[in-house]
């Protein structure tokens, strides 16, 4: 019954982090931060709620959350690599590491969870840290100069972790 | 005070007196600068582009939002000005869909007026973006993406003037598109069907939705016996479609034009809002006389109606009970025709023709059908009767004027005035002032609720109190005095609400405006055709004398009540779907549903599902009971609303939801 007590908790979250920016609606995007951190995506049924207790039109809040690459609206896999495509990652050969990951997680450019809800995978303009190019990042931490091989262990990892967990 | 700031606008001087902008200056100076981005009644925006001017020592700038200052010299069509003009438009030619031969804008799009302005014969650029769905799902208008060139009109009039926001832009850069909330249709979200935005596109991108078609079959059917009722608005605007002047008067031209499409009888809405007059006014001074449910809000715009249904569920009592004229018209017309014309109701088709979108939601509303009968079958638009009137080749500015069919088809100026903002009240006084025997002339003309400002206010003295009187339009305004209301500080015993600029004269179903002074002759139009009636108190009328005599006994009566009049329901925002606290489980289990909307939620929802979740949880009943939250059961005044098993409750106890769970959980007991 886990997920039954996660979701009243992050229920009740939500109410804390609309008090905690006073409902006030020039506050939007911390609070969908906020909102993200707790779902690891903006469901639309809290974004409803969100809208209403800001007093501001749905729409206008999905224009907002759509904007913003930061934020998805698609449930999120539990754990997310992103892979860096700016300029300095590209010629470095940030291409062959997406294949890769892509072709291993049987990913693509539109499908970037995994079924099983174990992955996302996507692709960013600029993580600001060319000098490590290409660069990827596993949740929280930071890879420089990554080859498929690499990329291909981190993921390897990951999921002998997860096995071991089950 | 005249001002001699002067500046120069292609080097001639033009007097600057206060305009905000160098836009309406230029236009001042008859120079026309393109725009689609511009509308006076909203924000200034500068997204088109397309009204680029050169100010000297500042360089191109975007004329609607540059301030004058004394002495600026401007240049509006200089090499360079043009040829980005003629680039940009090409550019949003590129990705439109160039189906104007088959768009129901051809006629008046601006991006097409201005590709063939500005000599556009060919696009040098291709395509980029893929083809969009369209939506096709309200009853009222229909959404083409594939048509929009982002200018933001529809959006800002939605917010601004509404105060709605049903559609925003979403998405970035190239993705960039104008949906409602969650790519959802207009069906399924906040949109009260106004079609304000479909009336302010430049383009097809937003247009009423058609029923001319379903419309000429009935009319072929021999079968079918097919009557028309016609709205106030409609005769002071159907000749803009014939290229004759805004305001004309064509009620004669256009029964003549009905008849040879081929309805069968034609009559008036205005004869059903003499009636509403009269149902309205009793209500009002009942009310007063008991001083509940007051202020009273009107009930004949469909769009206010929906916007207070989903957005003021409180002051649901308030809104008059009363059908619109459309509806009460429909229902008189299904219960008498039928005799009176010798064919079964099944065979009677009813075809309102209106100023307004929101009427085609409003006929299909589920209240208004008896035994299983739509009381309206379908609704025309001002611009939909007059496409039908062309593609029958009927040359209408040669008509001979014909009058409309009795007695549905007398009406009084009372019921006509209905079709401008303020009419309403002011019908209402007129009934009013006769029954509580205050000295005024029949046609009594209330200056104070005339005019075009958004608030107006008015107070007369009668025999039951002061009547305060307030009329606005814009849903926006609407919301203002709402709140008001709501939270005790407005004191109006009457407040008028139409939700298009104008009232009805403003309706999104009338020709697209081209003109500003365009809804001006129309509202003043008018006022003329209820001076030129024989009659200006709905109660002089002698057919609705009749009507009462023989049907409806007396105002405000059982009979009227079952005909004429209506109940409201709260109702959702956007259609959402449920947030689940419990895991699937195959068991048959307690389905318990608490919602949590903000209505229900200030009065204690939040609480309730707090505590339900943790009895379950403490007692480990997951395999008996299903939990969730919905966020609006549409019930708010009765609010926290709880659904257990299928039985509502309303203003639900802590204590006695949680001795609910005990005994359900009892009669799962493993």
């Amino acid at each position: 019954m886990d997920s039954a007590n996660n979701a009243a908790r992050s229920f009740n979250k939500v109410i804390e982090i609309l008090d905690r920016y006073d409902r006030n609606a020039s506050k939007i995007i911390p609070i969908l931060q906020s909102v993200q951190e707790e779902y690891r995506y903006l469901p639309q049924e809290v974004l409803t709620f969100v809208a209403t207790s800001l007093n501001v039109s749905p729409a206008r809040l999905y224009g907002v959350a759509t904007f913003y690459s930061h934020f998805s609206l698609e449930p999120k896999g539990k754990h997310i690599l992103k892979m860096c495509d700016g300029t300095a990652c590209h010629v470095r050969g940030s291409s062959a590491v997406i294949d890769a990951l892509r072709d291993k997680l049987g990913l693509s450019a539109k499908k970037i969870t995994t079924d099983d809800m174990l992955f996302t995978f996507e692709t960013v303009s600029c993580l600001g840290a060319c000098g490590l190019a290409p660069v990827l990042v596993v949740d929280e931490a930071i890879h420089g100069q990554v080859t498929p091989e690499v990329a291909l262990q981190l993921l390897d990892e990951i999921v002998q972790k997860e096995q071991q967990h089950a | 005070m005249k001002s001699d700031k002067i500046i120069y606008i292609n080097d001639r001087p033009i007097v600057w007196d206060g305009e905000t902008n160098v836009l309406s200056l230029a236009r001042k100076a008859h120079i026309e600068i393109p725009t689609f981005c511009y509308h006076s009644e909203l924000s200034v925006y500068g997204a088109c582009r397309l009204c680029l001017v050169e100010i000297e020592g500042r360089g191109l700038v975007t004329s609607c939002s540059t301030i004058p200052f004394e002495g600026m010299k401007v240049y509006t069509h200089t090499e360079q000005i043009i040829k980005m003009r003629k680039t940009i438009v090409e550019m949003l030619l590129a990705n439109h869909d160039q189906a104007c031969p088959t768009c129901s804008r051809s006629n008046d799009c601006k991006l097409r007026d201005l590709s063939t302005k500005l000599g556009i014969d060919k696009i040098r650029y291709r395509k980029t973006r893929q083809p969009k769905a369209m939506d096709m799902m309200s009853d009222c208008l229909v959404r083409d993406p594939n048509k929009c060139v982002l200018c933001g009109d529809c959006v800002r009039f939605c917010s601004e003037v509404q105060g709605i926001g049903a559609i925003d832009f979403a998405h970035r850069g190239e993705g960039v598109i104008v949906t409602p909330a969650y790519g959802k249709s207009l069906a399924h979200v906040d949109c009260v069907n106004c079609g304000q935005c479909a009336a302010v596109c430049p383009t097809g991108a937003i247009v009423v939705k058609s029923q001319s078609e379903q419309v000429w079959q009935q009319v072929h059917n021999k079968t079918k016996t097919v009557v028309a009722q016609v709205a106030p608005a409609v005769r002071v605007a159907l000749g803009e479609m014939f290229n004759l002047p805004s305001g004309e008067i064509t009620t004669g031209k256009m029964v003549a034009a009905l008849r040879m499409i081929g309805f069968n009888k034609v009559f008036d809405t205005s004869y059903a809002a003499d009636l509403t007059v009269i149902e309205e006014a009793n209500e009002l001074l009942s009310r007063k006389t008991k001083g509940e449910n007051l202020p009273i809000f009107t009930s004949c715009c469909p769009a206010w109606v929906k916007f207070a249904e989903q957005s003021y569920p409180g002051l649901l009592n308030n809104l008059s009970s009363c059908r619109s004229p459309q509806q009460m018209f429909g229902a008189l017309a299904k219960a008498r025709l039928p005799q009176t014309l010798g064919v079964t109701k099944e065979d009677l088709c009813v075809v309102a023709i209106m100023p307004c979108t929101a009427k085609k939601y409003e006929a299909n509303r589920k209240e208004f059908t008896t035994d299983g009968i739509a009381d309206v079958d379908f609704v025309l638009t001002t611009q939909e009767l007059g496409k039908m009137i062309k593609e029958a080749g009927i040359d209408f500015n040669s008509l001979e004027p014909e009058s409309m069919d009795l007695p549905m088809g007398f009406a009084s100026g009372a019921g006509v005035i209905f079709g401008n903002s303020g009419g309403v009240s002011e019908a209402v006084l007129r009934y009013a002032a006769d029954k509580l025997q205050i000295p005024m002339p029949e046609s009594i003309v209330l200056q104070e609720v005339r005019g075009t400002s958004g608030i107006r206010e008015a107070e007369v003295e009668t025999a039951v109190g002061t009547l305060r009187m307030a009329v606005v339009h814009g849903l926006k305004n609407a919301a203002i005095l709402a709140d008001q209301v709501v939270n005790g500080t407005a004191n109006y015993d009457v407040i008028e609400v139409m939700a298009c600029p104008g009232g009805c004269i403003g309706g999104a179903g009338q020709p697209i405006a081209c003109e500003s002074n365009t809804r001006q002759q129309r509202n003043q139009a008018i006022y003329n055709a209820d001076k030129i009636m024989p009659l200006h108190r709905a109660q002089d009328n002698p057919f609705i004398d009749e009507i009462y005599q023989t049907l409806l006994h007396e105002p405000n009566s059982h009979k009227a009540h079952e005909m004429l009049h209506t109940q409201y329901r709260s109702r959702k925002r956007i259609e959402d779907e449920e947030t689940s606290f419990s895991a699937p489980s195959k068991e048959e289990r307690c389905k318990i549903r608490v919602c949590i909307g903000t209505s229900c939620f200030l009065r204690g929802a939040q609480e309730i599902l707090a505590a339900t979740l943790k009895t379950v949880e403490d007692n480990a009943w997951h395999n008996r009971f299903d939990i969730a939250a919905t966020f609006c059961t549409e019930l708010c005044d009765l609010g926290p609303t709880i659904v257990i098993n299928g039985e509502i409750i309303h203003r639900a106890r802590l204590e006695d939801v949680k001795s609910r769970i005990q005994s359900e959980a009892s009669l799962r007991e493993k």
